[in-house]
């Protein structure tokens, strides 16, 4: 591909405004072209902005395209980056106001506060969210992008590597918590000459957007996270395992790909030394089990999607055989900035064994759904109200569903528990890849635990027979319930049944389903049981059957 | 002394199998190409048919009972072809619990179609996703490969009637 000559590749520019102005732009509009505001013609917004700003002769403001702003519920955003004024829900026809403020911005502007959604976040994987176009290796150059890496080749071991970010605390960001600098040794130690990274952007759980807004927002970062872990782990090939479900993350992803490489950040001899990495993307193709390390790996290969049983871990015997390493998205988006500022910093950050910060996906019954970042060990109640904004309509807090199908549903008392993987674990739940999902009265805990047990069995690839029949009967079971059809003992047949998936399953989709069901049997016993006992459902979403007239 | 590999021809003179066979080569013809082409041929083609299936697992090598086991293995590629037009809705939690169910049932009684069936006129096929990660848009679809957010049952399904 690299010999195709340079003007001859099809790369996409942003001139939107002519440059007539020198020196830096006195004004910026940072448009939001992220999936979520894109679905709602931001980029419409995008060129009739630049075409208005140039109409009214405003040369010196700049009309930038940006990733995600995080507060998808008011999209489509558009930022004032001087003064931090946001305009929500802007339509193409209806850019004046943008115009008039774009106009009135004076050097001496600081940004104000933009109240506790933005505030009240840390932004360590999605600093450069909203900030650089996500296109523009220019832009990702200019945040310090590739400084990391650069130091990392010029002044340290690969061994220095692996202990700085075995000393920041990093742990797997896809949802299991394993420490990433025991990954990154344990790959690096691996008997191997050849030997790979691969990317998991194969982000499944339903109501979890994390990887995509990261490969969408800021898609260089991913490729200098898995450099760096590359030159870690002694590996020259990687891989970035994307759903075929997000078409623009992947556009974005392979628009990075092809300038990094022209600019000599990927292939041979980066950046003037004898490193050399190069990533291919590869897409997967809607198969939620591929999350699972050895299946990814499978589909990789051009295989179905199955798991096998581990050992041997991938980090010893994974792609093509070779050892791998295998991080998500969000874990090597952390890499950079750990580089950069140091491991102790980093450290810093955090609640118990879980440091740093964790980027969350609020969707469901709340306000401000959309994107943010946290340092751990914030209360769950500090994200869902103070930055989530509450319930929508002021309806009443039910629970939270984190974790996506393998996680919990964590009710009310417990809203003021720090957010660990551990503490998520000893609730029931799950920190997952980190989909938030908030539940007022309307929803009736029976039939979410049903919801996500059709999700297991249809997802099920089918190898074990614990996941594959334990997930269709759970599935059955819950239905009766819903149903009003159930006796008690089908629900102690149903906990029996949940124990044993939990227990015999081979891989993590398996032993995670009948979490949903022991978390609601948990908190929400009461409300099985007025399915079970009273054939009502106190939420009024089952449709409960009527039983048939007693014969005399 | 192994015979001389030959690849098969293209299944006809359309030009996108054109488009399949530089995907393949790129990846060097190999068995670990084979998503990546059937990929190549669903966008080309919309579907995977007979004769794509073959002319894939030929040139890679890979025997058709494995080609067809991963075209059906994978919920993302359909060996139906689709309608005229094609509405995703999407199915994650967050659409759930928004209402994509009641949009569903609107499929169901006003179209007369369920997911992953197409409208008897060959107009509308409806699938659905496991979730499109436009999850503060729920509930949310995807028609002709443009993602709509907030939708409503009522208006979704008259929008579709009258294309």
């Amino acid at each position: 591909m690299s010999e195709m000559p340079a003007a001859a590749r099809p790369v996409r520019r942003r001139a939107i405004t002519e440059e007539t102005h020198e020196g830096p732009p006195r004004a910026t509009a940072y448009v939001c072209e992220a999936a979520s505001c894109m679905s709602a013609q931001a980029h419409d917004i995008t060129l009739r902005l630049g075409e208005r700003t140039a109409r009214a002769g405003l040369g010196d403001v700049e009309v930038k395209r940006v990733g995600c702003l995080g507060l998808c519920a008011a999209g489509p955003l558009v930022e004032i980056a001087e003064t931090g004024q946001l305009f929500e829900r802007v339509r193409p026809d209806d850019v004046e106001p943008i115009v008039k403020a774009l106009k009135k911005v004076k050097p001496a502007d600081t940004r104000r506060s933009q109240g506790p959604f933005f505030e009240k976040q840390v932004r360590v994987a999605t600093e450069n969210f909203g900030r650089v176009d996500p296109e523009s290796l220019e832009d990702y150059l200019a945040r310090g992008g590739y400084e990391a890496l650069q130091r990392v080749l010029s002044e340290m071991t690969s061994a220095e590597v692996r202990e700085e970010i075995t000393r920041s605390g990093l742990r797997g960001r896809g949802g299991a918590g394993y420490p990433t600098g025991l990954k990154w040794t344990t790959v690096a130690k691996a008997q191997g000459t050849q030997k790979y990274v691969i990317c998991n952007a194969d982000e499944g759980d339903p109501g979890a957007f994390m990887d995509r807004s990261v490969l969408e927002s800021d898609p260089y970062r991913i490729l200098e996270g898995m450099a760096i872990a590359a030159f870690a782990v002694h590996a020259t090939e990687g891989y970035v395992y994307c759903r075929a479900e997000y078409p623009l993350a992947v556009a974005r992803l392979r628009t990075a790909i092809r300038l990094a490489q022209r600019a000599g950040w990927l292939g041979g001899g980066i950046a003037d030394t004898s490193f050399t990495f190069d990533v291919q993307v590869r897409l997967g193709a809607g198969a939620f089990v591929c999350g699972e390390e050895t299946a990814l790996i499978a589909s990789v290969e051009g295989r179905r999607g199955t798991p096998r049983p581990r050992p041997p871990y991938p980090a010893v015997q994974g792609l093509w055989d070779c050892p791998t390493l295998i991080n998500n998205v969000e874990t090597f988006a952390s890499v950079p900035a750990i580089i950069r500022k140091g491991p102790d910093w980093y450290a810093g950050i955090g609640a118990g064994k879980s440091r740093g910060t964790k980027v969350f996906a609020l969707a469901g019954r709340i306000v401000n759904t959309g994107l943010v970042e946290v340092p751990m060990g914030m209360t769950l109640r500090e994200i869902i109200d103070d930055i989530g904004g509450g319930i929508v309509d002021g309806r009443p807090f039910k629970a939270v569903q984190t974790g996506g199908p393998s996680g919990g549903c964590i009710p009310a008392e417990h809203l003021d528990t720090p957010v660990t993987y551990e503490s998520l674990i000893e609730l029931g739940s799950f920190m997952g890849s980190g989909g938030m999902i908030v539940m007022d009265d309307t929803s009736c805990m029976v039939d979410v635990a049903k919801y996500f047990q059709d999700f297991c069995r249809d997802e099920s690839c089918g190898k074990c027979v614990p996941c594959r029949v334990g997930t269709t009967q759970m599935w059955m079971l819950l239905d009766k319930i819903t149903r009003g059809r159930a006796t008690l003992a089908d629900l102690a047949q149903l906990e029996r049944l949940a124990g044993i998936v939990q227990k015999m399953s081979l891989c993590g989709l398996g032993q995670g389903a009948p979490n949903p069901i022991f978390s609601t049997l948990r908190y929400f016993r009461d409300e099985y049981l007025a399915h079970v006992v009273d054939k009502r459902c106190p939420a009024g979403v089952c449709a409960i059957e009527q039983p048939a007239e007693v014969m005399a | 002394m192994p015979i001389p590999y030959q690849k098969p021809p293209a299944p006809s003179d359309d030009k996108r199998w054109k488009i399949v066979e530089t995907r393949m080569r790129r990846m060097g013809d190999r068995p670990g190409a084979l998503i990546e082409a059937l990929h190549a041929a669903q966008e080309a083609f919309g579907y995977l048919d007979d004769s794509a299936l073959h002319f894939v697992g030929d040139t890679l090598g890979v025997p058709h009972s494995r080609v067809y086991g991963v075209a059906t293995f994978y919920s993302f590629f359909t060996l139906k072809p689709q309608g005229e037009h094609t509405c995703v809705v999407c199915t994650g939690t967050a659409c759930y619990i928004n209402g994509a169910k009641e949009i569903l049932v609107e499929f169901d009684r006003k179209l007369g179609v369920k997911p992953k069936e197409t409208t008897a006129d060959g107009k509308v096929s409806l699938l659905t996703a496991r979730c499109i990660g436009a999850c503060s848009l729920a509930p949310a679809v995807i028609v002709d490969g443009e993602a709509k957010g907030k939708v409503t049952a009522n208006e979704l399904v008259a929008q579709l009637e009258a294309m």
